[in-house]
């Protein structure tokens, strides 16, 4: 039972993941990509046809993931968390329902017709398609995520009938931990799609192909990685007050925090020592600042780690490891979306080419931080799958042998693990190849 | 009428659905070999599905979802109880996802030979494995108060197997008519013989399977009480007849037509001799999953049923909309020119 829990939990993190490096690029994307497309409605001028081409190419490689690995999530929690599936399926399944029939619809549908319908249908139905595609991926975001900020904090339910019952839908709907979420999500999604963009148009900007087609794309791309990057750190700060309030151990877990105190503060530099409940190092503490962090009240008392049981208490050191470098990253998003603003409005990209090799190699640096977003937030949630309502423990399937889960674990990670291969290939191809040179003869067959 | 009844009967129309047009994608995909004989033509077959296999795919994670909301239990013990088959079903799903997406963004003859190879197993697998599953949930699983009592193996029983065998002569016929209907040339043609051909081995299983329903399984049993309920097998047979009818005058559209009705009514055939159970127990009737102890609360279900009102009929209309969009045929000649497509 144990073993089935552990590779349960690992096949979960695992599956999850590796859908969440696809998903953000194309919740940021779609939006750019819909942008270009209305521009060359607009302007009828065909660099913009290109420049939607080339990133459109990208944007369904990098779909298709995103779409196949979905599925797996989806049959999971039937499949190895039967008990937590029985226990708050009343909720938690009607909004992954939900989140099929008005999200996935529209953008499985819409893409279809993106991708095929070129010469089928108008130029300005054309766009509304990716404008709607990207309208329907980020809906997609936020039912689920409203999903996720169910098992964060839950509302709008009672427990009846040996399991968790729906009361109270509209709470659900509005459980404000969601929206925090959302919010955050998606901005960081945002950043990671305009880090993409400008990755990549500062790769042929530097080789010098395409320069004009690929300073705007680097522009616009630039003026949403400023906007996220500080919207990241407003709903990061947010979602950090909702926590000290609604899961006092992951807030204690994130910043290592081991004694209740009035007027806490915070340490910037910390080294946890978990085994003796303690911090080995703390220096340059800011003094009050943790309490104003977590109450925005430089005076509120703080909880400590050691005034929970043990077995109430998250894995301390990936929360507080995640956490803290997520914020880093989070303080370097906003410095290099300033220059890079700053810039190309200036029409100084050229001129500063280091700055674009460091665009260019800064490209991993919002994939990890997205990942390490997740782990903060659900590891730092455990024990529970259900914060103080389910512990992660008793969600598991009783039926579902170690060695099936051992099986599928091994499988997922050998077929996940080519299709990130050959992903990576066809991006990394169609990225360098640029875009397509001569569409006369396309612009041609497309309806106006 | 009461909101479990309501949901029984949209869990079974959104599987059937889910059937009825995955069915054709999965279909194309396991005749491709047969009707395909140019990369062209092959791109031909993937292109007659290519704007709309994701939006059929998402009837089944919708299906999938309507369950885990309206019957939490029954989600969870389909899903766990058939672990190794769902994840099969899952891979197979992914696979084919990617062939469909992959095939044309590399380079050389072994790329494409090696996903064409893909796509079909990976249509191929779902097929069978989606009909052994129901074929074992119209028989019934042994389960019992100390739960599960068996595995993969014994879900390969006979009835599971003919009912997989069923499922994949279904889809195949069904998939050579839609191909009949959109496309033209040599690959139309080649469809509809095999289509015509495919038919007969399709009826003989039918028959064979609505025999062994009755020994294999306790589904005639709502109908020996509710006699009415015989019209849904007896439309079912109706239209697969009218499929080989149609079939081989070349009506293909209305061949197509049929084999969609026929899809359905399979489906509900299967569905309404289960009433009021999700999946019977061979053990013990005690420890069956209804509709009644495994659903969530009357709470929930009517908001699910505001929900499914008011988006399934968009969802329906828009996705009409773009079946007409692309209704033109399409042929080897006009693929070869078109760097849009797969
Ligand atoms: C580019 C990525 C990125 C960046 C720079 C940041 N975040 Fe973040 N963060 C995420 C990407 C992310 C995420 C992946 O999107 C998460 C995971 C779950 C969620 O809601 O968002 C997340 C979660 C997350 C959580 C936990 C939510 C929970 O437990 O439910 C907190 C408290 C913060 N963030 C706070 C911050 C703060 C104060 C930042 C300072 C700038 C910050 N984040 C930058
Ligand atoms: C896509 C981004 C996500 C990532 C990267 C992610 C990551 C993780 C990780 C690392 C764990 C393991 C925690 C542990 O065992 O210590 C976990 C657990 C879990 N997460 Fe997520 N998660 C994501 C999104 C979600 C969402 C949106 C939901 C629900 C809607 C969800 C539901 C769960 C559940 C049910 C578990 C159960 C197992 C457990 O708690 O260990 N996750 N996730
Ligand atoms: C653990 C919970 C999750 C489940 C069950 C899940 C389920 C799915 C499914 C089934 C699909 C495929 C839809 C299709 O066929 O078109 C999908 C795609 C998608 N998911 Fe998830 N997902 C999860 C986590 C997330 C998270 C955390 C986000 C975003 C914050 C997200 C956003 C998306 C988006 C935008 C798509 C469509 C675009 C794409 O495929 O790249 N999902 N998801």
């Amino acid at each position: 039972m144990d073993d089935v829990v552990l590779l349960s939990r690992i096949q979960f993190a695992v599956t999850a993941a590796f859908h969440f490096i696809f998903v953000p690029l194309t919740l940021g994307l779609s939006w750019l990509i819909a942008y270009m497309e209305w521009r060359y409605v607009k302007t009828g001028d065909e660099m913009y046809l290109r420049m939607t081409k080339f990133w459109g190419k990208l944007f369904l490689i990098n779909f298709a993931l995103g779409v196949v690995t979905g599925i797996t999530l989806e049959f999971q929690f039937g499949m190895n968390w039967a008990e937590y599936s029985k226990y708050v399926g009343d909720i938690f399944g009607s909004l992954l329902a939900i989140e099929a029939t008005v999200a996935f619809f529209l953008e499985s549908t819409f893409i279809g017709v993106w991708i095929f319908g070129w010469n089928r249908i108008s130029k300005k139905l054309h766009a509304w398609c990716i404008t709607i595609v990207a309208f329907a991926t980020n809906m997609s975001a936020l039912w689920i995520l409203l999903a996720n900020g169910w098992m964060q904090k839950p509302v709008g339910y009672v427990l009846r009938n040996g399991r968790a019952e729906m009361v109270d839908f509209w709470a659900l709907v509005t459980n404000s931990y969601g929206w925090t979420k959302f919010l955050h999500t998606l901005t960081s999604a945002y950043i990671l799609g305009a880090f993409f963009v400008m990755a990549i148009a500062a790769y042929h900007i530097l080789k010098k192909s395409n320069v004009r087609l690929f300073k705007v794309s680097f522009r616009y791309a630039a003026v949403l990685a400023l906007a996220s990057s500080l919207l990241v750190l407003g709903s990061g700060d947010f979602h950090g007050v909702e926590i000290a309030k609604v899961q006092p151990t992951k807030f204690a877990a994130m910043e290592s925090h081991w004694e209740t105190k009035k007027g806490a503060g915070y340490p910037l530099i910390v080294v946890p020592d978990p085994d003796n409940e303690r911090n080995a190092i703390e220096a340059v503490t800011i003094p009050n600042m943790l309490s104003l962090l977590a109450f925005h009240d430089p005076n509120a008392e703080v909880k400590g780690l050691r005034d929970f049981p043990k077995e109430d208490r998250p894995p301390v050191m990936i929360t507080f490891l995640s956490f803290r470098l997520m914020v880093a990253m989070g303080m370097f998003f906003i410095l290099v979306s300033l220059a890079a603003v700053y810039l190309s409005m200036r029409d100084k990209l050229e001129a500063n080419p280091w700055f674009l090799k460091l665009m260019l190699y800064s490209l991993p640096i919002p994939y990890i931080g997205v990942q390490i977003g997740w782990i903060v937030a659900e590891v730092g949630r455990q024990p529970w799958a259900v914060y103080g309502v389910l512990r992660t423990a008793d969600g598991v399937s009783k039926s579902v042998e170690p060695i099936q889960v051992i099986m599928s674990l091994i499988g997922f990670t050998l077929l996940y693990g080519t299709l990130a291969v050959i992903d990576f290939y066809l991006l990394k191809k169609y990225a360098k190849k640029g875009p397509d040179e001569d569409l006369t003869e396309f612009v041609k067959m497309t309806r106006v | 009428m009461e909101y479990q009844i309501i949901w029984f009967v949209l869990w079974a129309v959104l599987w059937a659905v889910y059937f009825m047009l995955d069915g054709f994608d999965f279909g194309v995909a396991m005749i491709q070999p047969f009707v395909a004989k140019s990369d062209a033509e092959r791109r031909v077959v993937l292109n007659s599905i290519g704007p709309v296999w994701d939006g059929n795919e998402v009837w089944l994670i919708t299906a999938g979802g309507a369950t885990f909301a309206a019957f939490p239990t029954a989600y969870a013990l389909m899903f766990s109880y058939m672990y190794t088959a769902m994840l099969l079903i899952l891979f197979a799903l992914i696979v084919r996802g990617v062939s469909l997406d992959f095939r044309g963004k590399g380079d050389g003859e072994r790329w494409k030979s090696a996903w064409d190879r893909a796509f079909v197993v990976s249509s191929f697998l779902p097929s069978l494995l989606f009909g052994v599953a129901f074929g074992n949930i119209f028989r019934g699983l042994p389960m019992d108060a100390a739960g599960y009592h068996g595995n993969l193996l014994s879900l390969l029983n006979p009835y599971g197997l003919l009912t997989g065998v069923l499922f994949v002569l279904l889809f195949a016929v069904h998939g050579g008519l839609y191909l009949a209907i959109r496309t033209k040339g040599d690959i139309m043609v080649r469809s509809q013989n095999l289509a015509m051909k495919l038919w007969f081995p399709l009826f003989g299983i039918a028959v064979a399977f609505l025999v062994a329903t009755a020994f294999a399984t306790k589904l005639y049993d709502n109908y020996l009480s509710a006699p009415v309920l015989i019209v849904i097998p007896v439309i079912a047979v109706a239209a697969l007849l009218a499929v080989g009818h149609f079939a081989r005058r070349n009506e293909s559209f209305k061949a197509f037509s049929a084999s969609c009705v026929t899809i359905v009514m399979v489906v509900f055939t299967g569905v309404a001799g289960l009433f009021p159970n999700l999946i019977p127990s061979t053990l013990d009737p005690l420890y069956s999953l209804t509709i009644f102890n495994s659903s969530s609360s009357v709470y929930t279900l009517r908001i699910m049923t505001v929900v499914a009102l008011i988006f399934v009929p968009i969802v329906i209309a828009y996705q009409i909309w773009v079946y007409r969009i692309f209704s033109e045929r399409l042929s080897a000649e006009e693929i070869a020119g078109d760097k849009h497509a797969y």
